[in-house]
């Protein structure tokens, strides 16, 4: 029995799996608690080894989990609630806010550039890469936008927010970095959504300040990365 | 009915975002201006906090599922990056650690500044 045509014509198999998986995700990382490991990249681990065990194939799954990212756009304008609610926040402190994200926007791409340039990556690779200090949400669609490879991106992504939960809070103090306010300006724009939980465990301030941090930074690296790419 | 409303005005402004996206010449993703736009509509009272609350923050909350299909669409992407999956893991690390440190180093630096100046300030008084 061929797998791939009993389920290629099904809408909720790819929708079923993705959220069966998700939800081992969330219980496999309250279980072991391992923090390179969120439910995220668990969901995705089980999906592809899944998927390849049985020759299930890519399409087939996406023929319906496409249908997951119908919200990406909704769920990207959504995020101008917590901007709304921490503007006056964002106001208070903007010149540390704006110039030290961008700043560290500025930074991430010479990085990216150079290090990849060295390591003989090709200009696809390197395009996919510049959105990836961002959230999925904004950084999907700018990786469009520059003809890079969304799939790529979103890794990129993956590997930021797990660098975060990881590494983070060694690195502050690393850097020396104890300013609450420039704690979570950091953690927010280098690691996103993950690094904001990190950013929440170290108190109030940070939290806010991350969560302003991630789209403020989606914002920067959307004005910034263009340019930067025609330079490529 | 309130959640209709709710989603009527998102999804009303993804749409718009799309338009503007489709017309304006600048490499800005939809959503990305469908956010600017919210935010704006926002801080001109044209849309009300609570027109939108309820539905994004239960959106923003089951955010992770939008971004398994992508995630799981790397595995297509295999070829790409083939011999150069330990080059993606180095610059990805290394250029999450420059943000963190230009970025925090920055912020703390501009905040002592004009901490300072703020102190002399009332010195002054």
């Amino acid at each position: 029995m061929d797998l791939n045509e009993l389920l290629g014509d099904s809408l909720f198999f790819g929708i079923a799996l993705s959220l069966v998986a998700f939800r081992a995700g969330v219980w496999m990382e309250k279980k072991w608690k391992i923090t390179v490991l969120n439910a995220l990249l668990i969901s995705v681990i089980i999906i592809i080894v899944l998927l390849t065990v049985t020759g299930i194939s890519y399409e087939t799954y996406q023929y319906g989990a496409k249908y997951l990212s119908f919200f990406l756009t909704p769920v990207t304008v959504c995020l101008a609630v917590p901007l709304y609610k921490q503007v006056q926040m964002l106001l208070t402190n903007l010149p540390a806010v704006l110039i030290s994200i961008a700043a560290g926007c500025l930074g991430h791409a010479v990085v990216i550039v150079l290090l990849l340039t060295m390591f003989g990556a090709d200009r696809t690779l390197i395009l996919s890469l510049l959105p990836k200090s961002i959230t999925s949400a904004i950084a999907l669609g700018v990786a469009a936008e520059i003809e890079g490879v969304p799939g790529i991106a979103v890794m990129g992504v993956m590997i930021a927010g797990a660098s975060g939960a990881v590494a983070g809070s060694a690195l502050l103090k690393v850097f020396r970095i104890t300013d609450p306010v420039a704690q979570g300006l950091a953690l927010g724009s280098s690691s996103h959504a993950i690094g904001t939980t990190r950013a929440i465990e170290m108190g109030e301030l940070q939290a806010a300040m991350s969560s302003l941090a991630i789209v403020i930074t989606g914002l920067l690296t959307v004005l910034m990365v263009p340019w930067i790419a025609a330079l490529l | 009915m309130k959640y209709m409303f709710q989603l009527m005005i998102i999804l009303t402004v993804s749409f718009a975002g799309e338009l503007m996206n489709y017309l304006l010449p600048f490499a800005v993703p939809a959503s990305v201006y469908g956010l600017v736009l919210m935010f704006l509509l926002l801080l001109t009272g044209i849309v009300k906090l609570d027109q939108v609350e309820d539905t994004a923050r239960f959106l923003m909350s089951i955010m992770p599922l939008f971004f398994i299909e992508p995630t799981v669409s790397f595995m297509n992407t295999l070829g790409l990056v083939e011999g150069k999956v330990a080059a993606l893991f180095i610059a990805s690390f290394l250029s999450f650690a420059a943000v963190l440190g230009i970025t925090g180093i920055t912020a703390q630096m501009i905040r002592k500044h004009s901490g300072r100046k703020e102190d002399k300030a009332d010195g002054s008084k």
